[in-house]
């Protein structure tokens, strides 16, 4: 699909701004081996990046990371951007996000917060981001709200916090969350290192759902509620990213331009660089977006299958990390010859064999060494 | 009668590639119609529901916009789109 008549401009644009971060989630989705790709695009590469994308015609505007608060041009880039057109959006972790910076990004005229929480619970939360931030991040949250900014509560589940999720929906009720996103742990980069301790029970994930349906019933439109389905319980894909190329573009902290931000645990890419490339030619011409893109590059069974423009195969790097070959169909499909891989890892979950007991890997420099280590032998092993 | 006015969570803008007024609101966006984008538009706390509804029918020189219009309203209410009645 290279004809760039037949192919939709991008709406979505993420902009990693680092992948420097006060915390250590053990199921953060940065590449595991961040520690190798430390360069950051400068202030003035990071504007013309928008430039282009809005010209193109992006509209939502993600800053995120890493940690972006840890740039101290954001307020520079989130006032360009806010000129531009954009709908501006800062997802933060909330370390950093001072009184002063909330209101100068304010002026900046920043639209929106997403801020994460671990837990509901101020030992799992401090312990699931190995770092004592809970506290914290109540006060922070009290502070977005005191500037005026709608906010979104963002908490990752797995089996550890999903007992939990009638007292994190009361704590997004008692911060004046407009949004609160329950999202299930999807297993790339650190969380897929951890996926044999954070994969929930079928039962633990029938129970929140049941506890998120009474609570939308009581509380009515005062916030919205959304449960990101966890999609290994599942029997077809999710439409990941919406289709390959088609709105959604991240540009990571050195540059590198990706159709989705787990994307660089592909083998085989070459991913441009915002520093060499223009967008508009990434978007429409680069081999990385149009790899996917569309239908045309299916195999059996999704190209025959009449659900295909559904699911457009599901999730290439689920695809590429469980059978081999990302073109294959997303083995959470129960129509690819490899689901069983899938049911394998459910199944073990439930079960807790004592062998899958090993400690987390929370996401640090020294861990993320250690992985690129591995990761470097894989290649040159084959 | 109350005036009809955007939820400050949402943000009305015409996109110029997609030659659409957009609603943007955290992490989304919804491409609205032209009729939408007309009404919406207008939903700037100037207005109540029947000064809009004669002032369409003017611009677009068409009678008995009122219950598409309304429709519309009740549909836009039900989204979260307008502040909500107090």
């Amino acid at each position: 699909m290279s004809d760039a008549s037949a192919i939709a401009p991008p709406l979505w644009l993420l902009a990693e701004l680092t992948y420097r971060c006060p915390l250590h989630c053990a199921f953060c989705y940065n590449p595991v081996d961040y520690a190798h790709h430390n360069s950051e695009l400068t202030t003035e590469e990071w504007l013309d990046v928008f430039r282009q994308a809005r010209a193109l015609g992006a509209a939502q505007l993600g800053f995120s990371g890493g940690e972006p608060l840890l740039r101290d041009d954001l307020e520079v880039l989130v006032g360009e951007a806010r000129k531009l057109g954009f709908y501006t959006n800062l997802i933060t972790s909330g370390i950093g996000l001072t009184d002063a910076r909330l209101a100068a990004l304010k002026a900046a005229g920043l639209d929106h917060i997403q801020l994460s929480f671990q837990d509901s619970t101020k030992e799992l939360n401090d312990f699931l981001s190995s770092t004592r931030t809970f506290d914290l991040k109540h006060r922070v949250a009290k502070s977005i709200k005191q500037h005026g900014f709608p906010m979104v509560l963002n908490c990752v589940l797995h089996r550890y916090n999903l007992p939990h999720v009638d007292k994190i929906i009361d704590m997004a009720l008692e911060m004046g969350a407009e949004y609160l996103e329950l999202a299930n742990t999807q297993y790339y980069g650190w969380a897929y290192e951890n996926r044999a301790q954070l994969m929930p029970t079928a039962e633990q994930l029938r129970d929140a759902e049941a506890v998120v349906e009474r609570y939308r019933d009581e509380i009515g439109s005062r916030c919205k509620i959304y449960f990101v389905v966890p999609d290994y319980f599942e029997k077809r894909p999710k439409r990941c990213m919406n289709g390959w190329g088609s709105v959604f573009i991240a540009v990571a902290p050195d540059g590198a331009a990706l159709p989705c931000h787990a994307a660089r645990s592909l083998p085989g890419f070459k991913f441009p660089s915002v520093k060499e490339v223009p967008m508009r030619a990434i978007w429409y011409e680069s081999d990385a977006f149009n790899r996917f893109r569309g239908v045309e590059w299916m195999k059996e069974p999704c190209r025959s299958c009449e659900e295909k423009t559904t699911d457009m195969g599901g999730c290439r790097c689920q695809a590429y990390q469980m059978t081999g070959d990302a073109a294959n169909a997303d083995p959470v499909c129960d129509k690819s010859p490899m689901h069983d891989k899938v049911i394998s890892v459910v199944r073990r979950a439930a079960s807790r064999p004592e062998s899958d007991e090993h400690p987390i890997v929370f996401r640090s420099d020294a861990n993320s060494r250690l992985l690129s280590e591995r990761i470097a032998k894989q290649k040159t092993t084959g | 009668m109350r005036t009809l006015k955007l939820n400050p969570v949402y943000r009305l803008q015409w996109e110029p590639v997609q030659h659409a007024h957009v609603l943007l609101y955290p992490e989304g966006m919804v491409k609205l119609n032209e009729s939408a984008g007309e009404i919406l538009k207008r939903c700037d706390g100037t207005r109540d529901l029947e000064t809009l509804i004669d002032e369409l029918e003017k611009a677009f020189d068409v009678r008995d916009l009122g219950h598409d219009i309304r429709s519309f309203i009740a549909h836009a209410e039900e989204r979260g789109w307008l502040e909500p009645t107090t």
